[in-house]
Parts: C-alpha cells; structure tokens; sequence
C-alpha cells in the first residue's frame, strides 16, 4: 500500500500541494434483524476506496474514490489539488495547520472473540432466543432483535512523513417490544433505543448483553404502559437514567463544543453554537458538580481509535470542569483559533468523506450520590429511561426529549409508571439545575451509532458514560 | 462518469451467474461534487466516486443478501456466492411469494451534460454571485453547493431490468445578520435551473428583515407555513403512516381510517414520480414501474403504497414503492406531491387577524407516530402577522403538535407550490394557511 500512499502524495506535491493526506480503508460490515418471528434480515457488505484530501494555495481539496488502482489514484491526487485551488478562488484566508508529530504505528481495537468468526446459526439463536421471549408476552404487538457488526482497516499517511495503520472492529445489538392499543402505542428497547448498544469489541461485547434475560422485563413494560399514568405537565424534579443521559450529554455538551460549529462551518446544515470563544474558561455551563470530558482512549468504548484522520494521537481532556466551560473538540485546522494544537477530533465517514471535528467518547463523570439516595431526596418529582425522541435548537439552546418511560416520585419512593413523558429546557439552565450524579458504580459508556453531521451528510459512531443524575424544576409533559 | 454500459454489465454478470431459485441486483454509480461555503468563503470543496451493487438471492423462500463496492466481475460473482450461502443457512420466510414479475416501465434519462461535467472552478464562481449580493449589507452565507449524477439500475431473473441516469444540482443557503437569517434552496436535474443571484436576493431580504427579533410567547396560534416547514412535516407523516409496513404492522395512523375524512378537504397529497415538477426515478428498488399514489384525497385517507412484499401479503400488486433491500422500513413514497389552491401567498397573509409565519422548522423529530405528534423549532425567519400585516420578527420557537391535527385545521391553500428536499426523497407542496399549531417554547435568538 506503500506504493499508493507515496504516489498520491507525491502527485499532489509534484501539482502544488503544500499539505496532503490520503487514507484507504476496506471496511466489512454484517447485519441481522429478526422481527416477528422472521427473519427479517442477514446482509453481509464490503466497501473499499480512498480519500485525497490537500492543501493547494492555501485553501482545502478532497477526492475520493471506490477504485484503488494507480491511474485512479494518480486522477484523484490531481483533482483534489484542482479543487483546493478553486476553494482558493474564494477563501477569505490561507488554512493554517497546528504541528503533529510525525508518527509510524499500528493500531487495533481490543477483540477477544472474532464477531466475523461466530458461525451464522449461533448468532440467530442467541437473537431469536431473545426475540422470542419477546413476541410470546400477551400485549406485545411488534418483537425485533437485531445483531450489527463492522470491521474498518485502514491506513493513513500524509507528506509530513507519517504513515498509521489501524483496524477497530465494532459490536452491538438490540431488543425491541413495541405493544399497541387503538392509537397508543408503546415501545421499550434493551439495553438503548435507536439500534441498542454498540461497543468498539468483539463478539463478547453482544454476549455480555444478556438479551435474553433482559427480554421479558422490556416485554412486560412495553405492555404494561398502555395502561400506565400519562405523564403529568408542570416543573418538576426529573432523575435521568444514563441511557437518557448519555444522548442528552451528545446534543446540548457535545455538538456545541465542536469547534468547526463554533467558527460557523456547519451553520447552513444543523447550526451554529451558543458555546461562543468569549465564553470559554468564563461561562458556568453547569452546577459545579456538573465535570464532562472527552477521552479517546477509553478501552472498548465506541469512539476509541489510536489516531484521528489527521493522524493526530488520541486524547483525554476537560470539557465541563467544576461547572466552567473549559475546552472545545478541535482539527489542525481549527485549534490555531485558539492558540492551541489539535486535540485529536477529526474523523470521517469511511474513504469517500472528508474528516470534520466530531465527538470520540463525551462524558459525564460520575458523581459520588446514586440512583437510591437521589430519589429519596425528592418529594414530587419522575425518573424517566431510554430515549424516544430528539430535537435541539440551531445553537443547542432549546432542547426536548421524549422518553420511553417514566415513573413517579413520591416523597422519596418511586411510585407508578407514567407513559409518553417529556422535558424541555435551556441547556445551561438545565446543567445548573444538576444537583446530583451518581457514583462510578453506577457509571457506564453508552455506544451512540448515528451521529449526523456535514455536507454531504456523514454518520459518526461516538460514546458517552453517564450515570444517572438530578434535575430541579424541569418542565416537563410538554403539549401534553 | 461510470456509464450506463458499465451498470447494465454488472447487471448481467451477475444474473447470468445466478443459481439461485431467484436472484436481483441492484447496482448504481454515483460521482457527486460538493462545494461548501461559511462566513462568505469556501471552506470544504469535495468529490467522490463510487459505486455500488448489492445482491438479494432466494432460495427456497430464504432471502440472502451481500453488497460491496466494486464491478468487477470477480467480485460482482463473489456476492452471489455469498448471497446464496446466506439464503441456505436461514430459516425460510413463509411470508415471501416472489420477487417482482416484469411489467412495462416508461424508461427515460434526466442528464444535463452540463451538470455532469460541473467544474470545481463553476461552483466556485456560481457561490462567488452569491456572496457578491449578500456581503455588501454586511451580511455572512452559509450553505452547500453540489453538482453530479447518479446511474441506478435493478435486474431480476424473472426478467426485470431498468437503469435510469439522473443529473442533480441541489443549492442550499443560509444567509445571516447578527440577529435574523434567511435561508434559501433549490434543487433541479440541471445548474441552469439553479437561479443563484435571485435564490440569495429571496435569502436576503428575509435576514434584513428578520434582524431584532422580539420575544413572543409560546401558546396557539394561527400560522401560515412556507414549502419549506409544509415539505419538513408532511414528509415526517408519509414515513410514519404512508407505507404498507406500517400499516400492516399496526402502527400507522392510516390504519383502520380508509375512506374516513382526516383532514380538511383542501388537503390532497400523492405520490408521482412522473410529475414533472418532481425529479425522480420511473422504477422503484425492485425495478417496479412507480404508480401515482394518492393517499390524502380532499381529506379522506384514500390509499397507501406497496412494495411487492407487503403486496403479496394482501394480494395486491406493488405500487413500485420499494426502498434497496434489505430494509426495516418498508415501502415509502419518495416524490410527494400536494395539490395547490387557489391563494396568492398575499391573499393569506392579509387574511390573518394574528398569526405567524413560519419560514422554516428545524431538526424535527416524531414523538408518536400514530398520533403524528412532532416536535421542533422554527428557524431561519419567523414573523407575526397582525391585521393582515407581517409587522415583526420573533425570536425562534418550539412546536409539539399533531400533524394529521395540524392539517385538518388547514384553511387556505396557496396555488404557487415549490420543490423541496425533505427526510423522504423530495415534495413539491404550497404555503398552508393553518387556523391552529401549538407552540410549546420558546429559545434566546
């Protein structure tokens, strides 16, 4: 492969590169969805290409293609500079880059068993035992399980001298029981919503789930909701379970700290960001127990790599320290703003895509309450699980989220389960609201597999730990 | 450009090589450039080509599937192969009939050569007018410019086989002061039909106007939509309860209301990929010639879409609605169209006692999908109207509301409609005047 990387490099220089990159990745992916008693799927895909990205007159070019042949490879190091140098034709000022070291490594992703290696026949059964169960609990109108796993090689090198290979392999599954009554309609997932949990591991990591002795609580619930309370509409106390918590960290702490946002770069696609430059090390985001950090090195989590696709090392560093705004997610391109370097966050959507600043693992640490003494500390309040929709303003301001489930709080007991619940609030009136997470015991890394971002649109696969965690005076029941 | 040649070869190859009882292919090629602008400069520039070809193999009522990333014929036989095996180690699928027979498809091209060939150094210019109207007012945009094509083509080894090429040129922008923004955008099968000056006059005008925005509070209101929101909310509907799947799994809100009127009669929605105010493919991912679909007719849930599963479980023929296989979601309709009025966008405005005007919604999502409720925010430009008079920007607020409820209380229709890209294909749609929407936040800006 050494041949290619040199020959796009060295093409891109030979027509007027001051900066290039190219990474080639073959990726394998595997999916299996049983539903009803059906299956409903098993695909298996490959994909394979390369991606130029340079730097020509100051300003940026990229090309990518699914042929990773020498002529192709020659065509696309040449358009990639004719791009950069039409960028060039309206770019307000030379792209500046922060130093990196020049590196040779190789990097893999903790397996222990080989997802691509377990035969066919002992993934369907460990999916449709658990399906199963599922479909056989009286009430449950839709049962779905599902199994997704991908394998991503690739090699990066740039004419800085550095040359990296990696190779991560990802796992993770899901359960579902949706019930359905007239026009109500309920649905509980294990161990997430939206494709269940994803974890940068083996095949380990789906066996560890335990779906199948998860399967007749998630059943039974989805039933049970039909007939459960709606959720009650005023300001109220809410305790968030991680589940929830880990994307309620994703869209109000982790898009606005993306630095790319912050400068305007996304601001035609999803927006731009209240976190502006004055505010950082001057803001109180959050209450002083509120501490968020982003660390790529977390072992097994889904936004852990060895290098970014910049080539730059993986990292650990503050976010949200004692409540104060304290650090972005930034590029080469992007930290100079800041006179800093690059703290590792760029990273594409497979060959064809360009890298953008994008979460690795965004989490909320621990706290030193839990999940028993917070809801003894509330007289009227609800703990609500599991994600059941999204939405946030253009600059991560005004937020609402649904939920799958709730249940009351009652002068320090849970109380009866309430059904459709949501909240809504201002993200840093929100975070100042927090008056107590829990502990590491009750901390763990939820793997998110569809964070969209860009243009063209590109899907991230990042990770937040949460614990869960307090909130006073919470609008909640919104149009309900 | 991969040709067509090269698609109809891949076709071949593969189900000349088929031992399966029956066997599709699905194969494309896309070469797609994208230029993105912020603060009035070009700050990603972007260009990919590829392909794709995906293998759906039965056997014996078993469906195996496998795709990748190369033509070549190795390759191309290798997913076969895999399909086929896949298929033998499933259990079979007692619901699946067959794969589509053969029925006529009007096969036609939409290929601007011009678009095709779009150069790195056109886009620049192109984005160049547009900062060129907005910067003198002091004024930053933002957006994306993309020019390609795309070559698509599904055979089966019953004798199905179409292969369409399409040439897209798609424009988005955000204009923006410090306190308002416009958005513009346009999409066309050719760059010529990408007005660029004018789009970023209309984008403008509304950031000038939409500058110190005022607080309003949240509560029910009479609102007058424009394409973009109306293209935004009826496409979350026609994904929630459009489809056959849905339906027949119980949780469409079309389900058991056929023949019962939902909306208010000015309200009528189809599916017509053959419309020429809409840009699409004559088949579907199963290579089933589309059929025009009306599934609101003035107010009455009329009709759903199929593909040739959720067909043969009724009995029915496809309404060439498929998606690629494999997928969860079912048929869905990916060229939306909704009937005009008889309105100018003047004649509602002054109609409205005390209303709002939403120019835009912004990352909308459903809460429930029998009861349609949506969330989201306005963005881009929203304003109130008072004595039939749009007097002052407000600052951007959240909605939770029922969409099929949203459009029973629809009371003016206007007859201009606009093509606009939306979470399901594209949707050629009017203003809506509608008498009550429920908004239930409000944010800073």
């Amino acid at each position: 492969m050494k041949e290619l990387t040199s020959l796009a490099l060295d093409v891109a220089k030979t027509f007027g590169a001051t900066y290039a990159d190219i990474r080639i990745i073959e990726e394998q992916s595997e999916s299996i969805v049983i539903k009803n008693g059906r299956v409903d799927e098993i695909s298996a895909s490959t994909n394979y290409g390369f991606g130029v990205r340079v730097l020509a007159n100051g300003a940026w070019g990229f090309a990518g293609s699914f042929l990773v042949e020498k002529p192709e490879v020659e065509r696309v190091a040449r358009l990639a500079v004719e791009i950069a140098k039409a960028s060039a034709l309206l770019a307000k000022q030379s792209v500046e880059l922060s130093p990196v070291p020049v590196v040779q490594d190789r990097y893999t992703s903790d397996v222990q068993i080989d997802p691509f290696a377990v035969s066919l026949e002992d993934k369907l059964a460990l999916l449709s035992g658990a399906e199963e169960i599922v479909r056989k609990t009286q009430g449950v109108t839709i049962s779905s399980a599902s199994m997704h796993i991908s394998r991503e090689k690739k090699i990066f090198a740039n004419l800085e001298g550095s040359y990296i290979e990696q190779e991560i392999t990802e796992s993770g599954a899901a359960l579902d029981a949706v019930a359905i009554q007239g026009s109500d309609i309920q649905e509980r997932s294990y161990p997430n919503s939206h494709g269940g949990d994803v974890a940068s591991a083996g095949y380990e990591f789906i066996q560890g789930m335990l779906l199948k002795e998860n399967a007749p609580r998630i059943a039974e619930e989805a039933v049970q909701l039909l007939s459960a309370k709606p959720c009650p509409s005023g300001e109220l106390t809410i305790i968030l379970n991680g589940d929830q918590l880990a994307l309620q960290v994703h869209e109000s702490c982790g898009h606005p700290v993306e630095l790319d946002r912050v400068l305007g770069m996304e601001a035609s696609f999803a927006g731009t960001s209240f976190l502006t430059l004055d505010k950082l090390n001057t803001f109180q985001y959050g209450s002083p127990i509120v501490n968020i950090n982003s660390d790529a090195t977390i072992p097994r989590a889904l936004g852990t790599f060895g290098y970014d696709d910049e080539g730059v090392p993986a990292q650990r560093f503050d976010i949200i320290k004692n409540g104060m705004f304290t650090g972005y997610l930034t590029s080469r391109e992007t930290a100079p703003v800041l006179g800093q370097n690059s703290n590792g966050c760029m990273r594409a959507d497979g060959w064809g895509r360009l890298p953008l600043v994008r979460m690795t693992n965004v989490s909320l640490l621990p706290g030193d309450s839990s999940l028993e003494q917070m809801i003894d500390g509330v007289k009227d309040g609800l703990f609500l699980s599991t994600n059941r929709s999204w939405s946030i303003d253009d600059k991560r301001l005004n937020f609402q989220f649904a939920t799958q489930i709730g249940w009351e709080i009652k002068n320090g007991k849970l109380g009866a389960m309430i059904k459709n619940p949501n909240y809504t609030g201002i993200t840093p009136e929100f975070w100042n609201s927090c008056d107590a997470i829990a502990g590491k015991d009750e901390w763990r890394v939820w793997g998110l597999a569809n964070c969209g971002k860009g243009e063209p649109m590109q899907v991230a696969h990042v990770a937040h730990g949460a614990a869960p965690a307090r909130f006073r005076n919470v609008k909640v029941g919104v149009g309900r | 450009m991969i040709d067509k040649q090269r698609i109809q070869d891949a076709l071949k190859t593969a189900i000349d090589y088929s031992t399966a009882d029956q066997l599709e292919v699905l194969a494309s090629g896309r070469s797609m450039a994208l230029t993105r602008f912020s603060n009035n400069s070009i700050h990603q520039n972007v260009a990919e080509t590829n392909v794709s070809i995906s293998i759906r193999a039965v056997i014996d009522k078993r469906q195996g599937y496998a795709s990748t990333n190369r033509l070549d014929e190795r390759s191309i036989k290798e997913m076969v192969d895999k399909a086929i095996e896949i298929a033998k180690h499933r259990p079979p699928d007692s619901g699946f009939v067959s794969l589509p027979e053969p029925r006529p498809v009007i096969m036609r091209d939409l290929v601007s050569e011009l678009t095709v060939d779009y150069s790195p150094d056109e886009r620049a210019s192109d984005i160049g007018k547009l900062v060129g109207v907005v910067e003198p007012s002091n004024l930053t945009a933002a957006g994306a410019y993309s020019t390609g094509y795309s070559t698509i083509g599904v055979a089966n080894t019953l004798g199905v086989n179409a292969v369409e090429t399409i040439s897209e040129a798609e424009l988005r922008a955000v204009v923006m002061s410090g306190t308002g923004s416009g958005y513009t955008s346009a999409t066309a099968t050719s760059v010529n039909n990408i007005d660029i000056e004018a789009l970023a006059e209309a984008a403008k005008s509304k950031a000038l106007a939409g500058q110190n925005p005022i607080d309003l509070e949240p509560g029910t209101y009479t609102v007058i939509l424009e394409p973009d929101a109306v293209a935004d909310m009826v496409s979350f509907m026609a994904f929630a309860g459009f489809g056959a799947l849905s339906v027949q799994e119980g949780r469409s809100f079309m389900k058991d209301k056929l023949g019962e009127k939902i909306m208010s009669p000015n309200v009528s929605i189809w599916d017509d990929a053959l419309d020429p105010n809409t840009i699409g493919l004559t088949f579907d991912f199963e290579g089933v010639p589309k059929q025009k679909v009306v599934f609101i007719d003035n107010g009455v849930a009329n009709a759903i879409c199929y593909d040739s599963y959720t067909a043969n479980k009724e009995g029915k023929q496809s309404t060439g609605h498929a998606l690629p296989a494999p997928n969860t979601y079912g048929p869905l309709p990916l060229n939306l169209i909704m009937a005009p009025g008889a309105n100018t966008v003047d004649d509602m405005v002054k109609s409205c006692e005390r209303a709002i005007l939403v120019s835009r919604f912004h990352y909308t999502n459903l809460e429930d999908p029998i009861k349609t409720t949506l969330t989201g925010m306005t963005r881009d430009g929203t304003f109130l109207i008072e004595n039939g008079e749009i007097v002052k920007p407000i600052k951007n607020l959240r909605f939770t509301q029922s969409i099929v409820n949203a459009l029973a209380g629809v009371e003016m229709v206007s007859e201009a409609r606009l093509l606009k890209n939306a979470i399901l294909g594209a949707a050629y749609v009017p203003w809506l005047k509608i008498g009550a929407f429920t908004f239930t936040g409000a944010t800073q800006f």
